[in-house]
């Protein structure tokens, strides 16, 4: 048996043989066969061609969530080349520089678009409409297209995920067709996909999961269905959806779940049939997570540890025996072909108990950042435990432990970063946007209430800057997700003797509800 | 209760005119999260806990319609 090389063998070599006349989508009133998805993609593969662009090469996408961004992807695939999946809602500002790092040789798009994309500097003949570049008029030939494929490594990109950065420029994480290969084949055998996975989609085209849930559907033929972004403020209806799409499969964040629980959802109307539930990203709080086990007994409970830059996660937890409220489920063990090692403050490895940097080794590492030497070279470092030849690990930032019964337990961050809503966020980028965006403002510390999961600001100024004021402007700068909900000014910030803001004293008042002067 | 309410919407979402939509859910001014804290706020402010199965699109389209699903759900004028 020849080593797989690409993702797309698993579409070629299994599910197109297998079951071409499945349902691989369903978005809204419209659904597409595995069948119909080929031959999309291999469409849009042929228009990107015949732009004369190599192989390797980033090609981005601004559509919407759904059946468009996952035919586009698949053309860039199929073209040999690297998606990179742009969020349609973000500021103009911060999509120019990301784009403009990134370079990308060609943006597929729809003519509804074309405007805002001029606007950011994209000549129109670097922009496929996605409307004609899968129109039945487009011919293309198979041969040609996996030709492309040919010289391909597995260790090329399949895609770029952007993530905040603490400067204020996004990282553009560059992952890679083996570490998602490796992650797909030890998801199928540990978590038992099988064929007939109806995939609930929640997360945006921009994070990884989506693009698991893509590899779910070449490996083996699973359904995705979109669920409509505009059911998202409403859990009753979300949980009607599930059950009257028949899905029995979801990998979410918790934040929908947390709601979900908080209004006894799944008490008050039919229990969807899910049989996988699977979560990542922030903490799932064990109460709500005991919800949903009794509410749906059947179902198996997986949670999933990992930041992007291991490609999608590396350690896993398969919920079994009983946890009471205020128990912190573990992270878990080491994922197939991963190591975890976890580091003290002296680069040694942690005993039981003891408090470490959680790192990792395996083919899972991203490539490092797009055009970002600095940034790679700090969280992609050579292991201290190997001198022997060079060997990468990636630091995550994440303090960790193992307990005694050799579960890893995740502490928190080292440094300011945060989950809110299932994001990751830089608490650095968002100040770096107030101070950019304000003029009036003179200092600015932002921080992160966890128990009601609020982004505070608090900001230095002569006088009080109008509330609406402020949302607007940092708006043009940050995604929404990112604009601070409350804020608080102070004549003058604390300081500590060296000078420098004092940030644990304004985050031991924000915890502790205290007065801030 | 029609002002109160007002104020709650124009906090969570400053940036737009809440009295010239007849939608404010199908005109995307309250997205997912912006229900959450909306919700969330409006039970602290009046103390009561408004129903889960309540919490659809509907029930948030206008000032109108969120009086009539906090008065639904005990809440007082």
């Amino acid at each position: 048996m020849s080593m797989q090389i690409n993702v797309l063998e698993y579409f070629e070599k299994n599910t197109l043989l297998r079951s071409p006349r499945k349902t691989a989508i369903i978005d809204g009133e419209k659904s597409y066969t595995h069948k119909e998805v080929e031959v999309l993609a291999k469409r849009i593969a042929s228009v990107i061609a015949r732009k004369g662009i190599g192989t390797r090469r980033p090609v981005a996408v601004f559509l919407p969530k759904g059946a468009g961004v996952v035919v586009a992807d698949l053309g860039i695939a199929y073209s040999g080349n690297i998606y990179v999946n742009l969020d349609i809602k973000s500021p103009a500002q911060r999509m120019k520089r990301l784009l403009d790092n990134i370079g990308p040789d060609l943006v597929i798009t729809a003519g509804e678009f074309e405007g805002s994309l001029a606007g950011l500097g994209l000549a129109a003949d670097r922009l496929i409409l996605i409307e004609s570049a899968a129109a039945e008029d487009v011919a293309y030939d198979n041969g040609e297209i996996l030709s492309r494929l040919e010289g391909l490594l597995d260790t090329d990109p399949l895609c770029i995920i952007n993530t905040s950065g603490s400067t204020g420029l996004q990282k553009s994480v560059v992952l890679n067709h083996r570490s998602f290969i490796d992650f797909t084949d030890w998801a199928v055998d540990r978590l038992r996909i099988g064929e007939d996975e109806v995939i609930g989609s929640l997360s945006p085209v921009f994070f990884d999961i989506y693009s698991f849930e893509l590899c779910l559907m070449l490996a083996r033929g699973s359904t995705i269905v979109f669920i409509p972004d505009k059911l998202a403020g409403f859990p009753a209806r979300i949980v009607e959806f599930l059950t009257r799409q028949g899905i029995n499969f979801i990998f979410w964040v918790p934040t929908v779940m947390v709601n979900i629980a908080n209004l006894d959802i799944l008490g008050k109307v039919e229990p969807p049939p899910l049989r996988k539930v699977i979560f990542a990203g922030e903490v799932f709080p064990t109460k709500h997570l005991n919800y949903w086990r009794r509410r749906l007994p059947g179902a198996t409970f997986v949670n999933l540890y990992g930041p992007i830059e291991i490609t999608l996660d590396c350690t896993y937890y398969v919920l079994e025996r009983e946890f009471s409220d205020d128990e912190p489920v573990p992270i878990g063990f080491p994922c197939r072909n991963t190591d975890i090692l976890i580091l003290n403050d002296e680069d040694r490895p942690a005993g039981t108990g003891e408090p470490g940097e959680l790192c990792v080794r395996g083919t899972g590492l991203a490539m490092g950042y797009w055009n970002d030497p600095v940034n790679t070279a700090k969280a992609f470092v050579r292991n201290p435990l190997n001198p022997h030849y060079p060997e990468t690990i990636y630091r995550t930032g994440d303090l960790v432990y193992r307990n005694e019964r050799s579960e890893i337990m995740f502490i928190g961050r080292k440094d300011f970063q945060i989950k809110h809503l299932g994001y990751r966020i830089e608490l650095g980028e968002v100040e770096h946007a107030v101070l950019s965006a304000i003029e009036a403002i003179d200092n600015a510390c932002v921080l992160y209430h966890k128990e009601k999961k609020e982004i505070v600001l608090v900001y230095e100024a002569k006088k009080e800057i109008p509330l609406a004021d402020l949302r607007q402007r940092l708006l043009q700068l940050l995604p929404k997700y990112m604009i601070p909900t409350a804020f608080h000014r102070l004549a003058e910030m604390p300081r500590n003797p060296n000078g420098k803001i004092d940030r644990n004293l304004l985050n031991s008042r924000l915890q502790e509800g205290r007065p801030w002067t | 209760m029609e002002n109160k309410i007002l104020d709650l919407l124009k906090g969570i979402r400053p940036e737009f005119d809440f009295q010239a939509s007849s939608d404010f859910v199908e005109d995307g001014m309250l997205d997912s999260f912006d229900i959450v804290t909306l919700v969330d706020e409006l039970d602290r402010h009046y103390g009561i806990s408004i129903d889960g199965i309540d919490i659809v699109p509907e029930n948030f389209a206008s000032v109108g319609a969120i009086r009539a699903v906090l008065l639904k759900n005990g809440a007082r004028e």
